[in-house]
């Protein structure tokens, strides 16, 4: 009998007082999973949306570009071949940038909906990085889909060099998190009524800047706009993929960005823009 | 100055070690700024009281609770919870705390059970912890059945409940409410109401914002009043009220006929100033003054409405009745009013809007 009021009494107040975890690194990853899982459930209740919103644009681009330009003659039998690094790049840099960018703006803008996880037990910063984190994961899950979604649209057009797997991962990876990166810049600077603007001013340069269409290379005389490429991370994932993923064509491999070029812009991207990033979403959350 | 010595009171009455918020010389400017939204304030909350904030808007109130809660940064000085100095251990005061705030900031990607499962998880309780605490505090604030909506769909009032039940999943020590009631429904404020206060009971310590007198005379320990950035006055509603002139007030509503008959009473057409004048002869009285009738009420040019303050407006009631009744006015309503916290707020931060 009186081991068990001893227990009821102590258990009792428990019920009211929550337990807490004495070691803060404990703490805060506990936190920071907690608001992984958070988006790996919302975005996992929404994935057929999820693909049809990401996946839509390359599955046209494929299409026309891979599929009805060369068949009708406007396009060379090759160009599939170098078009499908460029996409898989824009998508995963696309995906990985919006899935930060849309969501940050409207939250941070009116929504709010992030306050209770900026009031969790974890540092601020580290709210912003699960978003980077998060968003690079989405990026690579999209640009994954594409390889399946490229064999069944160009059918024979579809060639890709099996011997680089790897590489293809690797580059795949460090362009998600580059673009997750930016994204995170992006959405703590631009403001809710000026999406509409972002759109055409960031996206669509983004998009057409980097070397999808077209290889760096063959862009020597056309010097100036060869230069400004440089400066868009997507010509490094672009050229990066293209190196992994173009078979030799009559032992004649296509000439691309050295690929230490190749991991130096994404790198750069990815930490500059992480730092950035982290600094002016700080800013805005705490004042 | 008698006012800057009752908000020192208000610090001095509790020991630090009793104290769940203890804010210290809190100066906050934000960056461009010609003045500091928070201007050197002070004050102490001791666990388990009900601490209340009041101020017109931009007074800082909100700049406060975001120092408190960690998302304003002070400039200086600083500010503790639960001996915690929030600024340089943010993370261990986010544990202790919990915020409702004046937005719905409810995450509308998730179910309303969901939002306080994951709640909990980011502070860390067990999954069965998780579970039993959301259907626990979703049947206490009567969404027992609406667990699994999508909040998208809750009203105002479900959604003010929702997010108490979301701040109370960790079980805090300090509590935040910034503007709670506010656009609520008269059942919804009376259910918070009865909510804060089993709350108190359970020695959880709240700080709460509010615009709505009633509101925090009913619930409130004790007061701060903040106008520019500066605690004007910190004590108890009812010390607070002592500080409006001329304490309680005599309130009459008077008929006053154009022309009493003469034959019976040998007296003149009475004017309203002649009352007044009456009125004013009553020993005690220290104030009195004539109210305009409100716009489109009966009688509007018949009725007089008077206001007589004194230190005990109850014992004018004898001499002000004889004082009518002389003068053949006809008395409609005799009340006796003390001064509301809505008196005290206009006469400490004046009429003019912000």
């Amino acid at each position: 009998m009186n081991t068990t009021t001893t227990t009821s009494s102590t258990t009792l107040p428990g019920e009211l007082r929550v337990k807490r975890s004495t070691s803060r690194l404990a703490i805060a990853t506990t936190a920071f999973l907690a608001i992984l899982r958070r988006d790996i459930v919302v975005t996992g209740r929404e994935f057929i949306v999820f693909l049809i919103q990401v996946l839509l644009q390359p599955l046209f681009f494929l299409f026309i570009f891979g599929k009805v330009l060369p068949s009708i003659g406007f396009a060379r039998p090759g160009f599939a071949a170098i078009l499908l690094p460029g996409i898989v790049a824009l998508t995963v840099v696309t995906t990985a940038l919006q899935g930060v960018t849309l969501p940050l703006v409207l939250d941070l803008g009116f929504a709010r909906e992030i306050d209770d996880r900026l009031l969790a037990p974890l540092p601020v910063s580290l709210v912003a990085v699960e978003k980077v984190i998060f968003a690079a994961m989405r990026g690579l899950i999209a640009g994954a889909i594409i390889f399946p979604l490229a064999y069944w649209i160009l059918g024979n057009g579809y060639s890709v060099r099996g011997d680089a797997v790897g590489t293809i991962i690797g580059i795949m990876v460090l362009t998600a998190f580059a673009g997750a990166s930016l994204g995170l810049t992006i959405g703590t600077l631009v403001k809710p009524e000026q999406i509409g603007l972002m759109f055409s001013l960031i996206f669509t340069p983004l998009i057409f800047t980097g070397c999808t269409y077209y290889p760096w290379g063959t862009l020597d005389s056309i010097r100036w706009f060869q230069i400004v490429t440089l400066f868009n991370p997507l010509t490094y994932a672009s050229e990066g993929l293209r190196f992994a993923m173009v078979p030799a064509i009559q032992g004649h491999t296509i000439p691309t960005l050295a690929m230490g070029w190749v991991i130096l812009g994404l790198s750069v991207t990815f930490v500059a823009f992480l730092f950035i990033g982290i600094q002016t979403f700080r800013r805005r959350v705490v004042s | 100055m008698s006012i800057s010595t009752t908000s020192e009171k208000g610090i001095e009455a509790i020991s630090e070690q009793e104290a769940a918020i203890v804010v210290r010389d809190l100066v906050k400017r934000y960056p461009k700024s010609e003045v500091n939204a928070v201007d050197n304030i002070s004050f102490s909350v001791k666990q388990g009281e009900i601490f209340g904030l009041l101020g017109p808007n931009g007074a800082g109130k909100t700049t406060t609770i975001g120092v408190l809660t960690t998302n304003v940064r002070p400039t200086s000085g600083a500010a503790y919870i639960m001996g915690i100095n929030v600024a340089g251990d943010p993370m261990s005061v986010k544990q202790r705390i919990a915020v409702v705030p004046q937005q719905n900031n409810l995450d509308r990607s998730l179910r309303a059970r969901e939002i306080l499962t994951f709640h909990a998880s980011y502070h860390g309780l067990s999954r069965a912890e998780r579970a039993a605490r959301a259907d626990a505090l979703l049947n206490e604030l009567g969404l027992g059945n609406r667990g699994n909506e999508m909040v998208r769909r809750y009203s105002g009032g479900m959604a003010q409940r929702l997010m108490l039940a979301r701040a109370l999943m960790h079980s805090p020590d300090v509590l935040f409410l910034d503007e709670p009631t506010n656009s609520l429904d008269p059942q919804s404020r009376l259910f918070l109401w009865d909510r804060i206060r089993s709350l108190k009971e359970q020695g959880t310590t709240i700080l709460l914002t509010t615009h709505d007198m009633e509101e925090a005379d009913q619930l409130c320990e004790r007061i701060a009043i903040m106008d520019k950035g500066r605690i004007l006055v910190l004590d108890t509603a009812d010390e607070l009220k002592k500080l409006v002139p001329g304490g309680t007030r005599l309130e009459l509503r008077v008929r006053v006929p154009q022309r009493v008959a003469s034959g019976s009473l040998q007296v003149e057409p009475q004017t309203p100033s002649s009352v007044l004048a009456a009125l004013r002869a009553i020993p005690g009285a220290t104030k009195v003054e004539e109210v305009p009738a409100s716009e489109g009420e009966e009688d509007m040019h018949t009725m007089q409405i008077f206001r007589l303050y004194a230190e005990d407006a109850g014992s004018l009631v004898v001499n002000a009745t004889h004082a009518i009744i002389d003068i053949g006015a006809e008395i409609r309503d005799m009340h006796i009013a003390r001064p509301s916290l809505e008196d005290v707020f206009i006469y400490l931060t004046g009429r003019n809007l912000r």
